[in-house]
C-alpha cells in the first residue's frame, strides 16, 4: 500500500528540519521527515562546541542548542517524522521506500526535499601509505565517540587536515587531556574558518604546519608514529623534510563529500566540483519536483546557511506545488576565473536568485563581477575571500532582467 | 595466563585457508583436531589479502604440484563454495596482449595450459576482446572461461566453521613458541597460552612455516616475504570490466602482474605489485607501488580515475625463491624425512586458494597412508553462512523483518548491511570479536565511507554482545585497543582514570 505526500524530506539534520518548518509555515500541510538515526538534529547533536546561530538568532549556541530550536518548532507545529527509517530506494517519479524495524514502507510524495548532508573523505580515498593499525580516525568519529559516546579515542595526536571539523576537534581532545602534537595542512592556507583557527589552535598553543601532510603510519596493533613531510609548490615531497612523530592516533580531517548516493540511484545529476545535484535557481534538481539543500547540495562552512538554503529552496517548492506557470528560459550560469564552483548552476527562470561561490585561493580586495556579454549586472566587493569561506549573492529578478548569459568572474 | 594442557591426536599450526581446509577434511575422521592461530581470527595471514582469484591452472609449470592442484581445485572449487554457502563466479580470465611482441607468449601460456589440461582456454584476437571487454586497451588475448572468483576470507571462515562443526577444536591468539619431542610419538608444543600435545603436527603456518620447522628441528627451508600492494575501487566502477583482466606475465618475476580483478562483491582490485621485502608483518601500502598500481590499471583501462579508489591495502605471499633468482618454486608439502609425523607445507603462495582443497586431501592421504583413518559417519559437510538482506526480494525483506526486527535496521549504509547480520557475524562459531572480524563475515565498514557511519555503531554493537568493557574493543585482536586512554594495562589504566576526575571536574563525563 501507497501512502501519498506532498513533501517528503529525506534526513533530519540541520537541513532537513528547516526545511520541515519552512514547509509548514508555507501551509504545506502532507508532510513527512524521514530521519535515519535514532534522534533529530544529526551531527548538529555531536556538536557540542559553541558559535552555531550567530547570523540566524543573533547568539551563539552549541550544535544540540541549535538542532532544539528548530526541533521544538517541528514538534509544536507537529510535523510528522519517522526515526531510525532509511530511504533505501527514491525513484525519478518521487517514490520513497523506507526501511526501519516495522518493515518496508512505500509513500508517493509530489516533492521530494533531499537533505541528506555529507560524509567525511577517508584515508583511502586521499592514499595515505603505510601501516593499518587502529588509531586512525576521521575528526567527526572522533568526535562521535568523545562527545556522543563518552570514549577517549588517544592520548598523543596529530591531526591532518585543517578543516573546521579538525580544528574543532584539536581543542576537544586538548581539554580532554590528549596532547595534540600538531596539525599537518597539505595546502599553503588553512581549510578552516579563520575564526576556528584562533580559537581552536592558537589559544591553545597547537602548531599548524602548512605545506605538509602525513607519507607514512607505522604501528602493527594501535599506531605508533606517522611521518610528516613538507610539500614543493608542485605538490613533491622536499628532501630531507620527513619527521617522524611518536604518536598513537591521526585524525583525519580531509574534506567532506555530500552524500548523493541515493539521488544518484534516483538519476539526478550531480556537479563533479560539488559534489551535490545541479540545481537551478530554487534548488530543484534535474529531476522536475526532486529539490536539494543543506551540504547534500554543496558543504557549508556554517549552519546558519544551512538553514537558510533550506528556507530558501522551499519557496520553490511552494510554487511548484503550486503548480504556478514561470517564464521559461534556460541560462547556464558560467564560471571564469578565480572561483571554483557557483550554486545554481543554471536558472530557468529570471526571479530573486541566492547564488553561493567559492573561491580558488585566498586573496584580498577582490570582486565578484556577474555580466552577460558586455554589460555588468552586478559587481560586488569583498576585503579579503577565502576558499574556506563561502561566498553568498543575492541577484534580484530586476537585475536578471532580459538576461541573455550570465558569466561570474572574481578580479 | 591461563595454562591449557590439551591432548590431540592432530595438531594444526597456521588457520589460513589451507589450514581450515585441512581441518575439515580431517574431520571427516574420527580424530581429535585442533588449528592453533596466532592471530584474532582465521585467515588473517595470506589468505584474506590475495585477489580471490579461482585459477584455471595455465600459469604453472606442467608437472609441478601447483599445477597439478590448480587444475584439480578449479574442477572441484564451485561445490566447495556451495557447500560451505560461499559466493562463487565463473567470469573467466583475460590475458591482455597490448604489444605484437607479446602474442607468442599467449601462445606459450596456452601450450602450458593444455599441457596441464586446462579446459576451453583460447586466443581471442581484437574483434573478440572488443566484444568481451569495450573499454580495454589490447590487442589480442588468451581467453580462459574456467577462471572463477570467490571471496578468500568467507571461504577460509567457512572451511573453519564447518571444520569446528564437525568435531575440530579452534585456538584463537595461540601462538606457537616452541616445539620437541616427549618421546618417539609425541610432540609437545608451548605456546602463548599453555601446552598441546599431539601425534602428529601440520606446518601450515604460510609465511612463517620455515621457523616453525626450525622449531622442530627442521633447518632446510628459508621463506621470503614478497609484498603485494593492492587498491580498491568502488563500486561504482564496477561496470568498466566484466571479467578478469591480467597483462601477459614476465618471466622470473614471481608474480602475475598489476592486474584487474572484479571482486566477487562488486568492486574492482588493481594490483598485486611484486616486492619482496625484509619483514614478515609489515603489510603496508607505499607511496611509489600505490602511484604504480595507478598507473598499470590505467594503461589497460583509461577510464579509471584516481576518485575510484576507496581503500589500499597489502599482502605477503609466502616465496622459497630468494629474489636473486626470482619466479616460482612448487609447492612443498611432505612429511618430514627427519622428524617423523610432522608435515611441512612450505612456499604455498599462489594458487594455495584454488589448490587449497587438493593440498588438503593430500596432506590426509599422507596420514591416512600410516594410520588407516576411521570415518566419521556424522560429517556433514554443509555449511550456511549469514544471509544477506540486501540480496534478498521484497517480499522475502518484509518476512524477515517481521521475524527479527533487527533486520529492519541498516547499520552499514553503503554496503546496506542490517543490525541482524553484524549480530550474526558476533555470534560465530570461532568466537572471533574484533571490528575486522565482523567486516570479513559482513562487508560492512567495507564500503566507500570505509566505516565513517557504521564503525562506532558496530562499537557498540560489541561492546553490548560481548558486555566488553569499551577498552577491550578493538580493530583487529591483539593490541589493536580503539580506545586509547581506555588501556587494560596498569599505565594506562591511570592516566584513564586521572582523565576522567579531570573530566568530571569540568563536568563532561558522567
Amino acid at each position: 500500500m501507497m501512502s501519498e505526500k506532498e513533501v517528503i524530506i529525506i534526513g533530519g539534520g540541520a537541513a532537513g528540519l528547516a526545511a520541515a518548518v519552512a514547509c509548514k509555515q508555507k501551509g504545506i500541510e502532507e508532510l513527512l521527515l524521514i530521519e535515519r538515526g535514532g534522534y533529530l538534529g544529526g551531527i548538529l547533536n555531536q556538536c557540542i562546541h559553541d558559535g552555531f546561530g550567530l547570523e540566524k538568532f543573533h547568539i551563539s549556541l552549541a550544535g544540540p542548542e541549535y538542532a532544539q530550536r528548530y526541533i521544538e518548532q517541528l514538534l509544536d507545529q507537529e510535523i510528522p517524522y519517522l526515526l531510525n527509517s532509511m530511504v533505501v530506494s527514491l525513484t525519478p517519479q518521487k517514490e520513497v521506500v523506507v526501511m526501519g524495524s516495522n518493515g518496508l514502507q512505500h509513500f508517493q510524495a509530489k516533492v521530494v526535499i533531499l537533505a541528506m548532508g555529507c560524509r567525511e573523505r577517508t584515508r583511502g580515498a586521499i592514499g595515505i601509505p603505510g601501516a593499518r593499525p587502529s588509531g586512525i580516525y576521521t575528526a567527526g568519529v572522533a568526535q562521535e565517540l568523545i562527545n556522543l559516546k563518552d570514549y577517549m579515542v588517544g592520548e598523543k595526536i596529530v591531526i591532518l587536515g585543517s578543516g573546521d571539523i579538525g580544528l574543532i576537534m584539536a581543542r576537544r581532545l586538548t581539554l580532554e587531556g590528549a596532547e595534540v602534537i600538531t596539525v599537518a595542512e597539505k595546502l599553503p592556507y588553512s581549510s578552516g574558518l579563520p575564526r576556528n583557527i584562533n580559537q581552536c589552535l592558537y589559544d591553545f598553543n597547537i602548531p599548524l604546519l602548512l605545506n605538509h601532510t602525513v607519507v607514512d603510519i607505522e604501528g602493527n596493533g594501535r599506531l605508533s608514529g606517522v611521518t610528516i613531510a613538507q610539500l614543493g609548490k608542485r605538490g613533491g615531497i622536499i628532501p630531507g623534510s620527513k619527521q617522524k612523530i611518536a604518536c598513537d592516533t591521526l585524525l583525519l580531517s580531509v574534506g567532506l563529500i555530500p552524500e548523493n548516493e541515493l539521488s544518484l540511484e534516483a538519476g539526478i545529476l550531480l556537479d563533479p566540483i560539488t559534489g551535490g545535484p545541479q540545481v537551478d535557481q530554487r534548488g530543484q534538481t534535474s529531476l522536475p519536483g526532486i529539490f536539494a539543500c543543506g551540504n547534500v547540495l554543496q558543504v557549508h562552512d556554517i549552519v546558519d546557511n544551512v538553514s537558510l538554503e533550506a528556507e530558501y529552496i522551499v519557496e520553490g517548492v511552494a510554487e511548484y506545488l503550486r503548480g504556478k506557470p514561470r517564464k521559461e528560459c534556460n541560462i547556464k550560469v558560467e564560471l571564469e576565473k578565480g572561483l571554483r564552483y557557483v550554486v545554481p548552476q543554471t536558472l530557468n527562470s529570471l526571479k530573486d536568485t541566492l547564488f553561493s561561490f567559492r573561491v580558488n585561493q585566498p586573496g584580498e580586495k577582490k570582486a565578484l563581477i556577474f555580466h552577460d556579454g558586455e554589460k555588468v549586472i552586478k559587481k560586488k566587493s569583498f576585503p579579503r575571500v577565502n576558499p574556506a569561506e563561502m561566498i553568498r549573492v543575492k541577484l534580484s529578478s530586476r537585475e536578471l532582467e532580459d538576461l541573455k548569459s550570465l558569466k561570474v568572474r572574481l578580479v | 595466563m591461563k595454562t591449557i594442557n590439551h591432548d590431540f591426536h592432530i595438531i594444526i599450526i597456521g588457520g589460513g585457508v589451507v589450514g581450515c581446509a585441512i581441518a575439515r577434511e580431517l574431520s571427516k575422521y574420527k580424530i581429535k583436531i585442533a588449528v592453533l592461530e596466532k592471530e584474532d581470527d582465521v585467515g588473517w595471514g595470506t589468505s584474506c589479502r590475495n585477489s580471490g582469484v579461482v585459477h584455471a591452472g595455465f600459469n604453472n609449470r606442467p608437472g609441478t604440484l601447483m599445477a597439478k592442484f590448480c587444475v584439480e581445485g578449479n574442477k572441484s572449487f564451485e561445490d566447495l563454495c556451495h557447500q560451505l554457502g560461499v559466493p562463487y563466479k565463473k567470469i573467466g580470465k583475460l590475458v591482455v596482449a597490448q604489444k605484437k611482441e607479446e602474442l607468442k607468449d599467449l601462445q606459450k601460456l596456452k601450450q602450458q595450459g593444455d599441457a596441464n589440461r586446462v579446459d576451453n582456454l583460447q586466443i581471442i584476437g581484437l574483434n573478440e576482446l572488443k566484444r568481451l571487454e569495450p573499454n580495454l586497451v589490447g590487442i589480442a588475448a588468451l581467453y580462459s572461461p574456467e577462471t572463477a572468483i570467490t571471496s578468500p576470507y568467507l571461504l577460509t571462515i567457512a572451511l573453519a566453521e564447518n571444520a569446528l562443526n564437525n568435531g575440530a577444536s579452534f585456538f584463537l591468539n595461540t601462538e606457537v613458541k616452541d616445539i620437541s619431542r616427549l618421546d618417539n610419538s609425541y610432540f609437545k608444543i608451548s605456546t602463548n597460552r599453555g601446552e598441546f600435545t599431539s601425534s602428529y603436527v601440520i606446518n601450515s603456518a604460510g609465511l612463517y612455516a620455515d621457523r616453525i620447522a626450525r622449531m622442530a628441528g627442521i633447518k632446510k627451508f628459508s621463506l621470503y616475504p614478497c609484498r603485494g600492494e593492492y587498491h580498491i575501487l568502488d563500486k561504482k566502477a564496477s561496470w568498466m570490466i566484466n571479467h578478469l583482466v591480467y597483462p601477459v606475465p614476465q618471466d622470473g618475476t614471481g608474480g602475475l602482474g598489476v592486474h584487474l580483478t572484479p571482486t566477487i562483491d562488486g568492486n574492482i582490485l588493481i594490483g598485486p605489485s611484486n616486492e619482496y621485502i625484509n619483514r614478515r608483518n609489515d603489510f603496508s601500502s607505499t607511496f611509489p607501488i600505490m602511484k604504480m598500481l595507478s598507473a598499470e590499471a590505467y594503461s589497460f583501462l583509461p577510464l579509471i580515475s584516481s576518485g575510484d579508489i576507496i581503500r589500499s591495502y597489502s599482502g605477503l605471499r609466502a616465496k622459497q625463491v630468494p629474489s636473486s633468482v626470482g619466479g616460482f618454486w612448487d609447492f612443498v608439502i611432505e612429511e618430514s624425512d627427519t622428524v617423523n609425523n610432522f608435515i611441512n607445507l612450505i612456499g604455498i603462495e599462489s594458487p594455495g586458494l584454488t589448490a587449497a582443497q587438493p593440498i588438503a586431501q593430500r596432506v590426509v592421504n599422507i596420514i591416512n597412508k600410516k594410520e588407516r583413518l576411521n570415518s566419521n559417519f556424522s560429517f556433514n559437510p554443509f555449511r550456511k553462512g549469514i544471509l544477506k538482506f540486501e540480496e534478498q526480494d521484497e517480499e522475502t525483506k518484509k518476512a524477515l523483518i517481521k521475524q527479527d526486527s533487527n533486520y529492519g535496521e541498516i547499520v552499514c549504509r553503503c554496503e546496506k548491511i542490517t543490525k541482524k547480520e553484524i549480530l550474526e557475524a558476533a555470534n560465530n562459531p570461532l568466537g572471533a570479536k574484533s571490528l575486522i572480524s565482523i567486516k570479513y563475515r559482513t562487508r560492512a565498514m567495507m564500503g566507500r565511507c570505509q566505516g565513517g557511519y557504521c564503525q562506532t555503531r558496530i562499537m557498540e554493537i560489541l561492546r553490548e554482545y560481548f558486555e566488553l568493557d569499551p577498552k577491550e574493543i578493538t580493530l583487529k585482536g591483539n593490541d589493536s585497543y580503539l580506545l586509547n586512554g581506555y588501556r587494560s594495562n596498569k599505565e594506562n589504566n591511570q592516566s584513564c582514570q586521572k582523565k576522567k576526575l579531570l573530566s568530571l571536574e569540568e563536568g563532561l563525563l558522567v
